[in-house]
């Protein structure tokens, strides 16, 4: 892997839930013990259902919310949320819904320009023609310069959230579903836009989206979340052609593809349970369809595979049945 | 006899720099528990339609159809009390957001029965007996404790469920379903679909189902009509139209997307140029022309339907030049 621009060592993020004035508060925990390293150019993907963590995750990321414990390292030098000003420089968002991630009393050359005012870089005249520059980088004409969001289309908008993620430059490009709310011919459109701007600008992006075929055509490394936990991290072409976890499996069986002949598959696994009763065994024990005495009793450990690894008692097991 | 007959059906929406066309005459028809998909991108008209089939487009909208036909019963002049009457009761509709479409202050069991109560006047117990039958149905486990609880207290998952449930309490001909699974999660998505057939097969029921998710229609439909502006530009039996998509802009809607195995990873999708045109002000000729590689001058005269195979209709006059002639 090449030099790597992101790292978590051992992230958690807890919440305390408030049951009311007299009860003691009860414990979420959002992201436990994740670590990860992306390496500078890659497309690191994260995939999971909703109350997966994967927005905490990104929060952290992004500075916006402390670690309860563990570390966050962008180029080796620890991110702390006490200096946001200085992580945003380095790392920028880009949100799902441009029509609530834009502020809409504020013109398309504002919103772009914001982030050069706050980091004091360049003056007027050069700010004008950053901002000219980049309108032009992510497909928008000049005579958006002084257009409002309410005048532009849901991918122009998205476009403008591009804009102003990448004109500070950043090194790393945080994705929080940045193509859901968009139509399907406006997402081709977007995507083609992430792909060609990390190959022109050399970008890190960390790609967090429920939808699995795009994940697939975007992403180098794929880590998959369940309650808080990566469940497996491979790379793309090993996770699509031989996922190890049986979430993983249920995940990308659950991608309806256009194929008529196939019907819809039955995945077997209920809805999210919340966390398990206990804090033994696996935490995706109540849904899997495959568990055994040993899932509910100890809790799984990191087996490693050839392109990455994964946490499932029953890898040796299935690898004899599924070849 | 089909179950609902919809000819030449138009909506305009008067807004204030003139009329709004968001569904331009379009028809279909549907027969017992057949699944027709109809599938867009937004502004395509393709909640409009759906609306328009309940009567429950916004005030100020002018609905005309030739034929709005539901089993014998013209919808298109039917006073509102009768209306009232089908609707809920043999016609049910799912909306997108459980979130939103539920009554937060009401318990699941008072909103599961009232239309049961309203349209049957069935005593209560029977009511929450066949609310419980249907909330099991639909794979809730503990539904009988589940009637006494709030929306606020189920997932997602659950509340689209319970909406699921509702449509079906009274035994509807025919279901629309809008975007049913489109706030859920991919393996709750595949869960509902699921259930949704099973439930068409168990009761008959005859399903429209409105999505701009060409994975879900392809794996759901019987039928499908692709919408654009207001317009059906293709529609057929879904194995047709997959297996061999005609009009430029479906061909083009099938290319956007990624397809895991079929794609090439970090290759370039295909992209539709362009944006939707305007739909104020009259409308004429292909809809799609200002976007399309293949446009002639005739496209903006008058188009008419081609079935290039039986049951399979394209609106394109350019089929001969994309080497797609019938």
């Amino acid at each position: 892997m090449s030099e790597t621009v992101l790292e978590l060592r051992n992230v958690t993020r807890a919440f305390e839930l408030s049951q009311g004035a007299f009860r003691r508060a009860a414990k979420l925990t959002a992201v436990a013990d994740v670590s990860l390293k992306v390496g500078r150019g890659e497309v690191f993907a994260l995939v999971g259902e909703s109350g997966s963590g994967k927005t905490t995750l990104a929060k952290m990321l992004l500075g916006l919310l402390p670690p309860t414990s563990g570390e966050i390292l962008v180029d080796g030098m620890p991110i702390s949320p006490k200096d946001r000003v200085a992580v945003s420089r380095r790392v920028q968002p880009i949100f799902q819904d441009p029509y609530s991630s834009l502020n809409p009393r504020k013109s398309v050359a504002q919103l772009i320009a914001l982030p050069l005012i706050v980091h004091g870089v360049g003056d007027r005249t050069t700010r004008r023609a950053q901002v000219l520059a980049m309108l032009d980088r992510v497909g928008l004409s000049p005579r958006h310069y002084d257009a409002y969001p309410g005048q532009l289309s849901g991918g122009q908008r998205q476009r403008v959230a591009i804009a102003r993620a990448l004109i500070l430059k950043p090194e790393v490009v945080i994705c929080d579903e940045p193509t859901s709310a968009l139509d399907v011919s406006v997402q081709a459109q977007i995507l083609n836009l992430l792909l060609e701007l990390k190959r022109e600008l050399g970008l890190t992006y960390f790609f967090i989206s429920h939808n699995l075929a795009v994940v697939e055509h975007l992403a180098d490394r794929v880590a998959v979340m369940y309650l808080g936990r990566f469940v497996e991290e491979r790379t793309r072409a090993g996770l699509f052609a031989s996922p190890r976890h049986p979430y993983t499996r249920v995940l990308l069986e659950s991608v309806l593809t256009p194929d008529p002949d196939l019907g819809v598959p039955d995945t077997r696994i209920g809805t999210a349970a919340g966390m398990p009763a206990s804090e033994l065994g696996c935490p995706f024990e109540p849904r899997c369809p495959s568990a055994a005495e040993v899932c509910r009793t100890t809790v799984p450990m990191v087996r490693t595979l050839p392109d990455g690894w994964t946490t499932c008692h029953l890898i040796e097991e299935e690898a004899a049945i599924v070849p | 006899m089909p179950l609902l007959e919809v000819e030449n059906l138009v909506v305009d929406l008067p807004v204030s720099s003139g009329t709004l066309h968001a569904v331009n005459g379009i028809s279909f028809n549907l027969e017992r528990g057949e699944t027709l998909a109809i599938v867009g991108e937004s502004g395509s008209g393709k909640s409009m339609t759906s609306l328009a089939v309940m009567n429950l487009l916004p005030k100020r909208a002018n609905r005309r159809a030739n034929r709005l036909v539901f089993d014998g019963i013209d919808l298109a002049n039917a006073p509102n009390a009768r209306m009232r009457t089908l609707r809920g009761s043999r016609l049910a509709m799912i909306f997108q957001e459980p979130m939103t479409s539920l009554n937060p202050s009401y318990t699941i069991g008072n909103q599961l029965t009232e239309a049961l109560r309203c349209h049957r006047s069935v005593p209560i117990a029977s009511a929450r007996d066949r609310a419980v039958q249907l909330l099991e149905k639909v794979g809730i486990p503990g539904a009988a404790r589940r009637l006494g609880q709030y929306p606020h207290q189920l997932s997602g998952g659950l509340r689209q469920r319970v909406m699921i449930a509702m449509a079906l309490m009274c035994g509807p001909d025919l279901i629309i379903a809008d975007e049913p699974t489109t706030a859920l999660d991919v393996t709750i998505q595949a869960q509902i679909l699921h259930l949704l057939a099973d439930l068409k097969r168990e009761f008959g029921m005859a399903m429209i189902l409105i999505s701009h998710d060409l994975g879900v229609v392809a794996r759901v439909a019987d039928k499908v009509a692709v919408m654009y502006a207001g317009q059906v530009v293709e529609s057929g039996a879904a194995r047709s139209l997959f297996g061999t998509p005609r009009h430029p802009y479906t061909r083009g809607l099938l290319n956007c997307i990624p397809v895991p195995g079929r794609t090439t990873p970090g290759a370039p999708l295909g992209a539709i140029p362009g944006q939707l045109p305007s739909l104020i002000g009259p409308q004429r000729g292909c809809a799609f022309r200002e976007r399309c590689a293949f446009a002639a001058p005739e496209c903006a005269g008058d188009i008419a339907f081609i079935t290039a195979e039986p049951g399979h209709d394209v609106r394109c006059v350019r089929l001969g030049a994309l080497g797609m002639a019938a």
